[in-house]
């Protein structure tokens, strides 16, 4: 880590138009989820400026590796190896290091390792699905994994989720927790999503597709997908002296 | 035509979906030979930590007054002395036996979900402003339905002299919802219901 003092400006507005609203009737369980009532919007306190830090410690060796992460000795999960790489930046473009990053994800044939799943898709007994760690000085982040399936889900009585991978961030201050989830370039089951179209721009669809990138496919190994994940920017502690209510 | 700003857009939030657990939880969800225990399971404070103990407890209800038995709670508070174990706390030193930051699932069976922590000193509004906010907890809920984290508080029904200056819950307009941000002390235990929709719809944040 960088020997830099910490940033502790107001962070900038959440663009909730850019967000999925809270009830989005296409997906059907939002619609008992979703506050009815307007959010109370105020700039943050200590408590949102503030957040968790974890350690580069806490990190097994095989964290980032969900090909071997859950598999037994000497064997691997199945599927179409890649690597997911990115950066964790602020709105500002900059950075963001020492975050955790987790992420959780489907198998090859579409199928979770999880109690309430249902899918006839096969469990692979090398695969758990989870993973984690934590951006480096420059933000960057990197995992190796197997591309997940397409799997059909109780919605309409057709409807399937694009291959995707979820993914969970910390920022710096509690205010830029997220969690989303990352889509495959020239999937075109994402355009058919009713989780998808919960976000109304089609900009910031895009946003979520992470594209293949040609330059950090390792030859004869794994190809690569870059996703880089932005969490809100804060502004400079210089203008920071206005009253509330002044 | 004027100069680009450049500034990026936030990465637009999707649902943590019914398989949250696999990722943020997994050994909760079965998966129990990746990571040696669940991150923000245990006690939020070890036996040298100062403050009082309390346990928190609640479920999640949904339009229905249905518990959400596949939803997942993260807290966020300060120590007993009101500082926050974060690099972005300028005020001093939070108690290092003290990390501030919880994770629970709840109960697959019932929805229940609990936190033992300590209760929270109070803390400053902003580094600017020096008003003090009352003791509460910073409570954010993900679940499948629900298209991007819900943020709300508890705040201490012991401490109504604290809750009526504090200056967020000033900012309720419909004061019969501050009610909604109210945890019940009964003994040591803090009740803590979130209702996501209905007459009893617990006020939420966007800060």
């Amino acid at each position: 880590m960088k020997n830099t003092p910490p940033e502790t400006g107001a962070f900038f507005a959440r663009d909730r138009s850019w967000h999925p609203p809270v009830l989005t009737p296409g997906y059907k369980t939002s619609v008992l989820r979703s506050p009815q009532k307007a959010l109370i919007s105020l700039e943050g306190t200590t408590t949102e400026l503030t957040g968790p830090v974890f350690g580069h410690n806490m990190l097994g060796p095989n964290d980032n590796d969900l090909i071997v992460n859950y598999a037994r000795p000497g064997e691997m999960a199945i599927g179409q190896r890649i690597l997911v790489h990115g950066r964790v930046l602020d709105e500002r473009g900059r950075g963001v290091p020492g975050v955790l990053v987790e992420f959780w994800q489907a198998n090859a044939g579409g199928r979770y390792r999880h109690k309430k799943e249902t899918y006839l898709a096969a469990i692979d007994p090398n695969f758990g699905g989870v993973g984690r760690t934590i951006t480096d000085d420059e933000g960057g982040y990197w995992f190796k994994t197997i591309q997940p399936g397409a799997y059909p889900w109780p919605n309409g009585v057709n409807d399937w989720r694009p291959a995707h991978i979820h993914f969970s961030v910390f920022g710096h201050g509690f205010a830029q927790r997220l969690i989303t989830q990352m889509y495959f370039e020239g999937d075109p089951m994402i355009a058919r999503c009713p989780i998808v179209r919960t976000i109304p721009d089609p900009q910031a669809i895009e946003q979520l597709i992470a594209p293949l990138d040609w330059n950090a496919t390792v030859p004869m190994d794994m190809r690569a997908y870059k996703f880089d994940i932005v969490l809100r920017g804060r502004r400079s502690t210089l203008f920071e002296n206005r009253k509330e209510g002044n | 035509m004027v100069q680009t700003l450049a500034y990026l857009k936030e990465t637009p939030s999707q649902t943590a979906g019914p398989y949250v657990h696999i990722g943020c939880t997994p050994n909760f969800s079965g998966i129990s030979s990746i990571f040696e225990t669940d991150l923000g399971s245990g006690p939020l404070a070890n036996e040298q930590a100062r403050g009082e103990r309390i346990t928190i407890r609640g479920f999640v209800y949904d339009g229905l007054g249905s518990p959400l038995k596949d939803a997942l709670v993260e807290i966020w508070q300060a120590d007993a002395d009101g500082l926050y174990n974060s690099p972005a706390e300028t005020r001093g030193q939070a108690d290092p036996n003290f990390l501030g930051w919880g994770r629970q699932p709840g109960d697959m069976q019932t929805g229940e979900f609990v936190f033992h922590t300590i209760k929270p000193g109070r803390t400053p509004f902003r580094p600017n402003d020096a008003r003090m906010m009352a003791p509460h907890i910073l409570f954010w809920v993900v679940a499948r339905g629900i298209n991007i984290g819900l943020q709300t508080r508890m705040y201490f029904s012991d401490e109504e002299a604290a809750n009526a200056e504090d200056p967020v819950l000033a900012r309720i307009e419909h004061r019969h919802r501050v009610r909604t941000l109210i945890g019940q002390r009964e003994g040591e235990t803090v009740r803590f219901d979130i209702h996501l929709q209905g007459e009893n719809e617990t006020v939420f944040f966007d800060m």
